[in-house]
């Protein structure tokens, strides 16, 4: 997997560039807009990190003039721009995700890992399966070891969002963006006791644990074998 | 001026410097040079019209002493000259009949006039006259006949009267310009020094402002001109400024309050782990610690930008249609494990059908943090409500939505109602409660931004809050 990061702040961007080489990813790093824009456009890259506030051309005008050339490589800002002004305007432009500077690395490799992640056709997945956990995504019915579970509407949301990233790291701030479409800063952890209550329900009387808690990043629901 | 300070003379130098004097000035030579026009017009076609008077009285008069002079010869046209030379007294006729040498033979002037004729033979000469006071100088106009080749004739009209009228014209108007000049002056100088006063005042009060001084403001007079609106604006400004900056500086004060200790906090954190842990999983918990309190820093800050911009009103371009029923149905739905798990009971009063115009994030933020408040001071086995109701305003009849947050915990004492709404203001008794003291500024800024208020009221027992937005 080839990732390319257009950023001018050479300390992030070897911060990131090491941190993403130790998962196995292939980095490039661009130190400013136009080399940024020329290498995404001309190169086939798995995924582009782009920073907003660059040297010639700003993030922003990269992302629209690349989605104007039908390159849908997915993006994802990164900026010390945080209002949600800045972040409407950046995923508006064509970006896939937006993180505020400064960042905990694990929160920005959970969000690489889920676009990557993301179908790249357009097929209709029905069901969802990890390990002995099985969600139809049309009755809306979910079975563990074939025993079914009732869920809230939430909770099923919650459940379908982190199979379909399972294996990968969750932050509590991609749930609150994806699971319930709001972008805030809760004062306390009320994301966690959501995630209690869904592995009451998944986990309680199975074995083994799916749903992991990854200290300082996040959750993950992934099969230990 | 000997005598006047310097005070006064940069005071007058200002003066004759300033834009509305210069117009005066400006005006003042449209208007001189027009009235000199006009003058001059007048002048020159009323001498013209006395010149021509006097020509066509000489030229008849030659015509009829040449018809005595044919009809009567040189006697007839003598006594002609003597008669009308005699009665000219009164009209200043001007006769001189000369021989072939220029003597006079007969008229009523002493000499033939040295200057010399125009082709036609006009002549324009000085005329001596004895006089009462002795002798005055005078000047006449006159036409020169050849009667035949021995006698020559003069005819001509003293023109001392054209020159009264000429001199009474250029009196006229050397005196009507030199007052209009004055006048003009003068009303320059009064019409510059009124408007000099009242931009001076301007000027003073800005030089306080800029050394320091930002309560001072600008003077308004009472007449209710265009200087008195341009004061009254500015004061406005100054005052919208002066908000700003108490505004920034108390975030700076905040700011070095409230975040330098979980800095220090950090620093310290960082390090007793440099000098040195025997076990390398302290190393690790040191660093998770020390990670832990730079997240809370940056929640603090963003917190803070969040209320900034929220008052700033920057974000107001970002409003949508908002149906607030299912955004309060988010934040319950959203907060009721908590609650539960609290072993408190999250009621939720959400009947009435609301459509607004505002920020959903923000929106979302507000009622979050009010809802994790209650939730917070809550007590075991008490209730906590959410509620979103009309409310129409007495008198003015604009309707408002109200979202009301009610806890039974430990309420707010009235005394403390309006310093909670500050930054980082935290009661005592939550001193020891999670939270960075933003939330209900958070709330308070996100209300503002949406033209309503955050009222804090007595639950008895407990708190009630009510987020009041205008639905217009």
């Amino acid at each position: 997997m080839r990732i390319l990061i257009i950023e001018d702040d050479s300390e992030t961007a070897a911060y990131v560039s090491k941190g993403l080489g130790e998962k196995g990813y292939l980095v490039d790093i661009a130190h400013n807009g136009k080399e940024g824009l020329v290498r995404a456009i001309g190169e086939d890259y798995d995924l582009a990190i782009v920073d907003r506030m660059l040297p010639e051309l700003d993030g922003l005008s990269i992302v629209e003039t690349l989605r104007k050339a039908e390159k849908d490589t997915p993006i994802i800002f990164l900026s010390a721009l945080g209002g949600v002004n800045d972040r409407v305007k950046g995923l508006r432009s064509g970006g896939d995700d937006y993180l505020v500077k400064p960042f905990a690395f694990s929160e920005l490799l959970a969000r690489v890992e889920a676009l990557l992640r993301r179908p790249a056709s357009r097929v209709v997945e029905t069901s969802l399966r990890v390990a002995d956990l099985e969600m139809d995504l049309l009755a809306r019915q979910v079975k563990r070891a074939g025993q079914m579970i009732e869920l809230q509407p939430r909770e099923f949301r919650l459940l379908e969002y982190l199979m379909r990233h399972a294996e990968q790291v969750v932050t509590r701030t991609m749930l609150l963006e994806n699971v319930w479409d709001y972008h805030f800063d809760p004062q306390t952890n009320v994301i966690d006791v959501h995630i209690s209550r869904l592995r009451q329900k998944i986990d309680k009387n199975f074995e083994p644990a799916l749903l992991h808690t990854i200290r300082g990043a996040g959750y993950s629901l992934r099969d230990p074998d | 001026m000997p005598g006047t300070s310097p005070a006064t003379r940069s005071y007058n130098r200002r003066l004759f410097h300033s834009r509305i004097f210069r117009l005066a000035v400006i005006y003042l030579c449209l208007f001189t040079a027009s009235v000199l026009g006009l003058l001059g017009f007048i002048y020159w076609s009323a001498t013209e019209s006395v010149t021509r008077q006097i020509d066509s009285t000489i030229n008849a008069e030659i015509t009829g002493l040449a018809e005595q002079f044919n009809q009567r010869g040189l006697i007839g046209l003598v006594q002609a000259i003597e008669r009308r030379a005699g009665t000219a007294g009164a009209s200043r006729g001007l006769y001189i009949l000369a021989d072939e040498s220029f003597e006079p033979i007969a008229g009523n002037l002493s000499r033939w006039p040295d200057e010399p004729p125009d082709s036609e033979g006009w002549i324009t000469f000085r005329l001596e006259y004895p006089d009462d006071t002795g002798s005055s100088t005078n000047f006449g106009r006159a036409r020169i006949f050849d009667l035949g080749p021995r006698f020559h004739l003069l005819v001509g009209h003293d023109i001392e009267e054209r020159s009264r009228i000429a001199a009474s014209i250029r009196g006229t108007l050397i005196w009507g310009v030199v007052i209009a000049i004055g006048v003009s002056l003068v009303g320059g100088i009064l019409m510059s020094r009124s408007l000099l006063k009242q931009i001076d005042s301007i000027n003073e009060t800005s030089r306080e402002i800029m050394a320091g001084d930002l309560s001072r403001r600008i003077p308004i007079g009472n007449r209710g001109d265009e200087i008195d609106e341009v004061a009254g604006n500015l004061n406005a400004m100054l005052d919208q400024i002066e908000r700003l900056l108490a505004g920034m500086s108390e975030i700076s004060d905040n700011i070095a309050h409230d975040l330098r200790t979980p800095i220090s906090r950090l620093r310290t954190g960082l390090e007793s782990a440099l000098i040195g842990y025997a076990d390398p999983e302290d190393y690790r918990d040191a660093i998770r610690s020390a990670i832990e309190e730079a997240d809370n820093t940056l929640k603090t800050f963003n917190a803070l930008l969040n209320i900034a911009q929220a008052e700033a009103g920057a974000t107001q371009a970002q409003f949508e249609p908002l149906e607030l029923q299912a955004l309060l149905q988010d934040v319950g739905e959203l907060y009721e494990p908590l609650a539960e798990e609290q072993g408190i009971q999250l009621k939720q009063d959400l009947t009435s059908d609301i459509v607004l115009k505002g920020d959903r994030n923000l929106l979302f933020q507000a009622v979050a943090n009010l809802t994790d408040n209650a939730l917070k001071f809550a007590t075991a086995d008490s209730c906590v409500t959410l509620t979103l109701r009309h409310e129409t305003a007495s008198g003015a009849g604009s309707k408002n939505a109200e979202i009301i947050v009610t806890d039974q915990g430990p309420g707010i004492p009235e005394a403390d109602r309006e310093r909670v709404l500050e930054r980082f203001h935290r009661l005592e008794a939550s001193r020891s409660t999670p939270g960075n003291g933003l939330g209900l500024s958070l709330v308070s800024a996100v209300a503002k931004l949406h033209g309503g208020a955050l009222r804090l009221e007595d639950n008895a027992p407990g708190l009630r809050a009510v987020l009041s937005l205008p639905l217009s």
